[in-house]
């Protein structure tokens, strides 16, 4: 008796928790995965494949974190890191050329690098503005800001890809450090920075307060404007820095990359335990959800199953969660049993 | 007569009547030919599928919910339809056609409302979901390949044509009667939201989910409701763009479900619910198709097309916006 009762409140406490439940879940995908095709998605090669894959829409999604943290959203993630590809490849062809090696590759490639996160910075500054200055809602100012991003990229480029960069352009996307993919740390340090922003600095603090209840945090004198302007800047910048690693992956930059990319990067938020309406989310949450999508896409890839199956296979993820998100007490089998007591 | 005038400024419906006017004007400038038969004959038939969307746009917006799921909805239904019809019923006549895209499309709906309306759901995640559930089913189980020969009665349909007629240079101009379709859909809308008790109430749940329910109107009933009809327009549509283009392209459709929002936002409906007019949607959707038939008219290259969309959008809502704040402030 005594041990089923520590058995139910551990299952109460492994089923509350959003993030817990995540974890089981990933545990469970990677088993099913690992059970199905132990030869194919233990390998090593596919361990650095995923690694090299997720990290990409990895850092979108955290910045989609942090903007629905607020209770907003930006779908104009993906205009804003193609944009600032563009740029970025833009100098990089025009200035350092394809056969360019050693510091002088470098210099032009930090150039790069420094303009990109800044076209990133202003193009989330001006969502900021018209959010948090104007009134606009969030959903509506970062559509029409995203079709301008997108649309200026298309300008720029007249839809056709830029390419022919220096050698060094290739580390950030497929370059290993210490045996580990350089993509995976870039994403690790900055879902780590997010993580202590977040839950150890005031600015974190007002986010999620603000996200929980924008009255109250009006109330509470915190600076309304200027805290959604950094959400938006640094979603704005994520987003850009995702736009490096996928100009460095895909050795090229055009308008019409990753397009698929927001509607994962809003799923594995709200997979993750982001509450869309605000003022819930944490990081490891986002992570493991990161993992799961990757571990099911990479297994259904192995398992031999289309591309457009593992969209359905995505959809019905994200609803069952939810669905078990807000009523938890479908997965608790003691539920029956107390109800008799 | 000076405050009346700002009165209407302030609204969305008179700043969009006034663009697409100013349009017009600036394109009749740039090319004379503009003004013609053809050209509306165009924009009427560009219009035809965007509006039977945007209506169910609109709806759902007034409801207090959004919906981006209703073009693979769309996709969907014409798919399906199409290959069932095909393989079983190659000799049904065009409503029956219609009719069974329609009843598909209502179930399709019936998922996304079970799921807002049962769970209690965020209505944006779900039809996130729903959309790449409902893509991702047609394309791995039912195909991926174009179906370049129609089931006769959707062929018969496409060919259809309410007006005929031969330009100058000897080509044709046509407007098929799907628009008629579409004239239907906006006036039994029209009706059922102004008219009927079940419309009001989509209002009221819009408005305050909380005081509709107090005041005794089913939310759960009506917001299911909602997007069973939304689901069924949505296969109206889907039916009526395979027949147009006379091929059944399941890649045709998904993509456009926010610039449709876009367009019933421009057209005053509020995302917050329980506010949105059928006159705005139609004027929103005339400006946006304009955008995209027209914009090389006016000289803009149509490279620039997103980003006129784009720009369009933020002034269409970040004026009323704006004011809005503004009157909140003077009033505080």
């Amino acid at each position: 008796m005594e041990q089923q009762t520590r058995l139910q409140s551990w299952t109460s406490a492994l089923i509350t928790s959003p993030e817990a439940r995540l974890a089981l879940i990933a545990v469970l995908v990677f088993g099913v995965m690992a059970a199905l095709s132990p030869d194919l998605f233990l390998s090593a090669q596919n361990i650095t494949s995923m690694a090299f894959q997720f990290p990409e829409f990895a850092i979108l999604a955290l910045a989609m974190t942090l903007t629905m943290l607020t209770g907003g959203i930006d779908l104009s993630v993906v205009g804003i890191s193609n944009l600032s590809a563009i740029i970025a490849a833009t100098i990089l062809t025009g200035f350092a050329g394809a056969g360019l090696t050693g510091g002088e590759a470098l210099m032009w490639y930090g150039v790069a690098v420094c303009t990109a996160i800044m076209v990133g910075a202003t193009a989330g500054l001006l969502n900021g503005v018209l959010i948090a200055v104007l009134g606009l809602p969030a959903i509506l100012a970062t559509l029409g800001s995203g079709l301008i991003f997108t649309g200026l990229a298309v300008v720029l480029t007249n839809g056709s890809a830029v390419m022919g960069f220096p050698a060094a352009v290739a580390f950030l996307g497929n370059g290993l450090i210490l045996g580990i993919p350089a993509p995976l740390i870039l994403f690790a340090v900055l879902a780590a920075g997010l993580s202590f922003v977040l839950t150890r600095t005031g600015f974190g603090l007002k986010v999620q307060l603000y996200g929980a209840n924008p009255l109250a945090a009006r109330f509470a004198a915190i600076n309304i404007t200027s805290m959604l302007l950094r959400v938006y800047v640094s979603s704005g910048v994520l987003a850009a820095v995702a736009g490096l690693v996928v100009m460095s992956r895909a050795n090229s930059a055009k308008a019409d990359y990753g397009s698929s990319y927001l509607l994962l990067a809003v799923l594995i938020a709200v997979l993750g335990g982001v509450n869309p309406y605000g003022g819930y989310g944490r990081v490891i949450g986002v992570v493991l959800a990161v993992l799961t999508m990757q571990f099911l896409s990479s297994g259904l890839n192995m398992l031999g199953v289309s591309n457009f199956s593992r969209e359905l296979i995505w959809g019905v993820l994200l609803i069952m969660v939810m669905i078990i998100n807000i009523r938890p007490d479908l997965l608790n089998p003691f539920k029956a049993q107390r109800a008799k007591t | 007569m000076m405050e009346m005038f700002r009165k209407n400024v302030s609204r969305n419906e008179t700043l969009v009547l006034l663009v697409i006017v100013g349009f017009c004007i600036f394109a009749a400038l740039s090319d004379p030919g503009f003004l013609s038969v053809p050209t509306l004959m165009d924009f009427l038939r560009g219009s035809i599928v965007l509006t039977i969307f945007a209506v169910a746009a609109m709806l759902v917006l007034v409801s207090g919910g959004i919906d981006v799921s209703f073009t693979a909805i769309a996709a969907f239904t014409m798919y399906a339809t199409a290959m069932i019809l095909n393989s079983y019923a190659p000799g049904v006549p065009w409503f029956v056609a219609i009719g069974f895209g329609m009843v598909i499309g209502g179930c399709l709906g019936s998922i996304n409302g079970l799921l807002i309306a049962g769970f209690g759901l965020p209505t944006l995640i779900v039809t996130l979901g729903t959309l790449s559930i409902f893509r991702g089913f047609m394309l791995t189980f039912i195909g991926q390949k174009q179906i370049t020969t129609l089931p006769p009665g959707m062929r018969e349909f496409g060919r259809m044509m309410m007006i005929r007629g031969e330009n100058a240079d000897g080509s044709f101009y046509a407007l098929p009667w799907a628009f008629a379709a579409t004239v239907m859909v906006v006036v039994f809308t029209w009706f059922l939201l102004q008219k009927t008790r079940l419309g009001r109430s989509v209002f009221a749940i819009g408005g305050s989910v909380e005081s509709a329910r107090r005041i005794g109107i089913n939310v759960r009933a009506t917001q299911f409701f909602v997007y069973v009809y939304v689901g069924a327009l949505a296969g109206l549509a889907g039916i009526i763009h395979a027949s147009m283009a006379r091929v059944a392209n399941p890649f045709d459709l998904v993509g456009l479900e926010l610039y449709v929002i876009a367009a019933v936002v421009l057209g005053g409906a509020r995302l917050a619910g329980g506010y949105g007019t059928l006159s705005g949607t139609l004027l929103g959707v005339a400006l946006i198709v304009l955008v995209r038939n027209s914009l090389v008219v006016i000289g803009v290259p149509a490279t620039w097309q997103s980003v006129a969309v784009g720009l369009l959008i933020l002034i269409g809502t970040g004026l009323p916006a704006w004011q809005a704040k503004r009157a909140a402030a003077r009033a505080a």
